[in-house]
């Protein structure tokens, strides 16, 4: 692809070259840690769910117990696997024994390592063959269904209620919908836990649950045969339980994931330190399941000014792209976020637009980029908002963005009515369709404003990512750098789920995705 | 053409108003909506109904969608043909004057002489911090500052989904003057049972009378704040300026500086 934008190699590679330093420090740092929801995970995709008695889920419990015996650095799929051996039971059933209180792991015979590593791996070699069985389901979706342009239309549900949900999703897809959202209950990002079942209440979204992931990706795909389309389905990779929810997703054959590495940190006041560790190993599960991640910089433009902040977007779009490589998540999963936010009552706004998100495009040519729409100046005039709807739809079109999540009229009023999502389809297919090969045919004003725009948010963002490296990256978080939030490294919520690793610390289920991801042990 | 009749438009009957579409009295309204019935002659009949009921007459569809599962979108017009009585309409509405960035922090210093402490929040399930921080923040909204420009503020933006309980909590610890609390997206009527929760807190803890408690929010009315207890409410398009003029004439009235 030619730059339209005029951009200079040299300061994309000094910019990519600098996130790439920030990602290497943070390596290291995250290896040698392990936390309570990578533990969790690690148990799930061992095979262990449910709940106790008190509604706790099994995970949480046998976590925790190995937790307070102190034997948690190990690694729990040591103490798992050797219940194992001990007892000639399965994974679920050891667990349930813990959470009766009929087995301590702590106090289990020593068994040889050589066979706890033996069927450690067995148990993993297990989990890695249903994510790829459900990747492979997805694969021949794709493959027998008709192929839907970009930017891909994504739509969100939030009634509360998973069967509501399923309605609203059935039908946002005949009427066009490629990509459905189930937006979360708000608060169950600062959960310690997943939630388990089917869920009927929640606040402004639906709890994530393996139950509800299962009931959508059900809905979707009876709707998406008859339509001949495959219906993407996204969910909420973030918060406390960042990585259980990628192997859930894993396991249910979810598409897409909120999952951004900065996001919890800046918006929720989850600890740097504990959202690393989490983002690394969901990323990893993420990366293996085929999802496509969506990173979070449009939030960035909700606090900050999107004129002034742009360059922060773009800095943290580097940042994500670096992290997910290192965590063997290849380009064409990566749904780098970014979102027209300025004010539109600003003369040339929408050629700032037009050049921020074509230099998304140009930067990062093989992401599926996540474009978001207006929010920050939607003001309850619905008349005016649709019309803002209809300019980001074009410059989505225009600029070949992989993923639009459509915005609604009625957004900052209240979740979208079912004729709201109608509205914005009928919108984004107007739009696109009506300009599909726009951006083929126009090119920019050499040195005009929008290769100019283009050429300081790019300079100004290669500057930040220097300062970042120099600084070192928790630094820059206490230091307010991104979204205008300071998040100190001991700040934050699930700082005490984060533990360094034992030197014999075993986990093969992160053998087995780094084996599969071809990343170095 | 020679004029006929009267000249000039004829001046509404505010004793008898009733909507305006493109001619005086005719009543004309638009509406939008979706019926959980299957599209077709009987959805389409079905609006109507609708649209009676509602009061409207002679209603039209002018758009029907199907929406698929059973579900059709109308748009309709339709006339409204009762009258409202516009000069008896009382309405409570926050009475301070209006005051600019500078007239307020000379104000204060005034009337007040220290810097005021303003706690700003979107409380409970809610994770829109958009209105919080339209007010609160430096680059403001519209061209109007938030107020953590303004110098003889201490303004504190505690950001979005604050627990009622850490709110106060902030609020003994930073000696707030007041509190601004936002509510934006919302379902169920949960921001009013949030925002009740709230004033019964602060009235346990026997704080409420020490400080101007505000909320603001595209469903919040004024009168709907006094109602729950607030000292007043600011709907959509409020400023920085708007709500500051209020509290800070609000803490001098009462006393509270």
């Amino acid at each position: 692809m030619a730059s339209k934008l005029d951009l200079d190699p040299r300061i994309i590679d000094r910019a990519r070259q600098a996130a790439s330093d920030i990602a290497d420090t943070m390596d290291a740092f995250i290896r040698e840690r392990t936390t309570v929801a990578v533990e969790r995970t690690t148990l799930r995709l061992l095979g262990v769910d449910g709940v106790d008695e008190d509604d706790v889920p099994l995970p949480n419990v046998v976590v925790e117990h190995a937790l307070q015996a102190g034997v948690l650095s190990e690694g729990i799929t040591r103490h798992i696997v050797r219940a194992m051996l001990h007892t000639g039971r399965d994974a679920q059933t050891v667990s349930e024994a813990i959470a009766e209180g009929d087995l301590d792991v702590s106090e289990l015979p020593l068994i040889d390592e050589a066979q706890i590593q033996e069927l450690g791996e067995e148990l993993a070699a297990e989990a890695m063959a249903r994510i790829s069985a459900r990747r492979a389901e997805r694969d021949d979706f794709l493959n027998r269904y008709e192929k839907r342009p970009a930017p891909l239309h994504y739509v969100i549900v939030a009634t509360g209620n998973i069967y509501e949900d399923a309605v609203q999703a059935r039908t946002a897809a005949r009427q066009g919908a490629d990509i459905i959202a189930v937006i979360r209950s708000t608060g169950q990002s600062l959960l310690d836990f997943v939630p388990y079942g089917p869920t009927t209440e929640g606040f402004g979204g639906t709890y994530a649950t393996q139950a509800n992931f299962k009931i959508m990706r059900e809905a979707l795909d009876e709707v998406g045969e008859e339509l001949g389309r495959y219906i993407h389905l996204c969910n909420y990779c973030s918060g406390l339980c960042m990585p259980e929810i990628a192997a859930m997703g894993a396991i249910e054959r979810l598409d897409m994931m909120l999952n951004d590495a900065l996001y919890g940190i800046l918006f929720r006041d989850i600890n740097p330190q504990r959202t690393f560790v989490d983002q690394y190993f969901s990323r990893m599960i993420n990366s293996a399941a085929g999802i496509v991640i969506n990173t979070g910089e449009d939030n960035y433009l909700t606090t900050a000014d999107a004129v002034e902040a742009a360059h922060t977007v773009t800095a943290s779009q580097f940042i994500n792209e670096q992290f997910a490589l290192r965590s063997g998540l290849p380009p064409a999963q990566m749904g780098l976020g970014h979102a027209m936010e300025m004010d539109p009552t600003i003369e040339n706004g929408f050629l700032f637009e037009l050049a921020q998100a074509q230099l998304a495009r140009e930067l990062f040519p093989q992401a599926p980029l996540k474009y978001m729409p207006p929010t920050k100046y939607m003001t309850g005039n619905i008349f005016r908002g649709h019309i803002q709807d209809a300019l980001f739809n074009l410059i989505g079109g225009w600029t070949g963005q992989g993923i639009q999540l459509l915005g609604m009229m009625t957004e900052a009023m209240h979740t979208p009515h079912m004729g709201d999502r109608y509205l914005a389809l009928e919108n984004a297919h107007y739009v696109m369709n009506n300009t599909r090969q726009l951006g083929e045919e126009i090119e920019f004003k050499s040195d005009g404003i929008i290769q100019r725009r283009a050429r300081q948010v790019l300079a100004e963002a290669c500057q930040l990512l220097e300062d970042v490296r120099d600084k070192g990256m928790f630094d820059t978080l206490a230091a307010g750098t991104f979204a205008d939030v300071f998040r100190p490294v001991d700040g934050g919520k699930g700082l005490s789920g984060v533990l360094r690793r034992a030197p014999d610390y075993f986990n093969p289920v992160e053998e087995a995705l780094r084996k599969s991801l071809d990343l170095t042990p | 053409m020679a004029v006929v009749g009267r000249v000039g438009a004829t001046p509404p009957d505010l004793t008898r108003v009733r909507p305006y579409g493109d001619t005086l009295d005719d009543g004309q309204v638009q509406t939008s909506f979706t019926l959980p019935v299957p599209c077709g002659e009987e959805a389409r009949e079905a609006a109507r109904m609708v649209a009676r009921k509602m009061g409207l007459e002679d209603p039209q569809v002018y758009h029907m969608q199907d929406l698929g599962e059973g579900y059709t979108y109308f748009l309709v017009y339709g006339r409204f043909t009762e009258a409202i009585d516009f000069t008896q309409i009382q309405v409570a509405k926050v009475e301070s004057e209006r005051m600019d960035f500078y007239a307020i922090n000379a104000f204060i210093e005034a009337q007040i002489g220290r810097k005021i402490t303003v706690l700003g929040a979107c409380t409970g399930t809610d994770a829109h911090s958009v209105g919080i921080d339209a007010i609160m923040n430096m680059k403001g909204y519209n061209g109007d500052y938030g107020l953590e420009r303004y110098p003889m503020i201490n303004a504190y933006n505690l950001g979005m989904q604050v627990r009622n309980e850490d709110l106060i909590a902030h609020a003994v610890e930073k000696q707030a003057d007041a509190l601004l609390v936002s509510q934006v997206v919302t379902q169920k009527d949960v921001h009013i049972k949030n925002l009740a929760e709230l004033i019964d807190m602060l009235e346990a803890e026997g704080l409420r009378q020490k400080m101007v408690v505000v909320c603001g929010g595209p469903r919040i009315s004024h009168e709907l704040a006094l109602e729950l207890g607030y000292d007043a409410g600011f709907g959509p398009g409020t400023t920085a300026p708007d709500v500051a003029s209020y509290f800070v004439q609000e803490i001098v009235a009462r006393g509270l500086a």
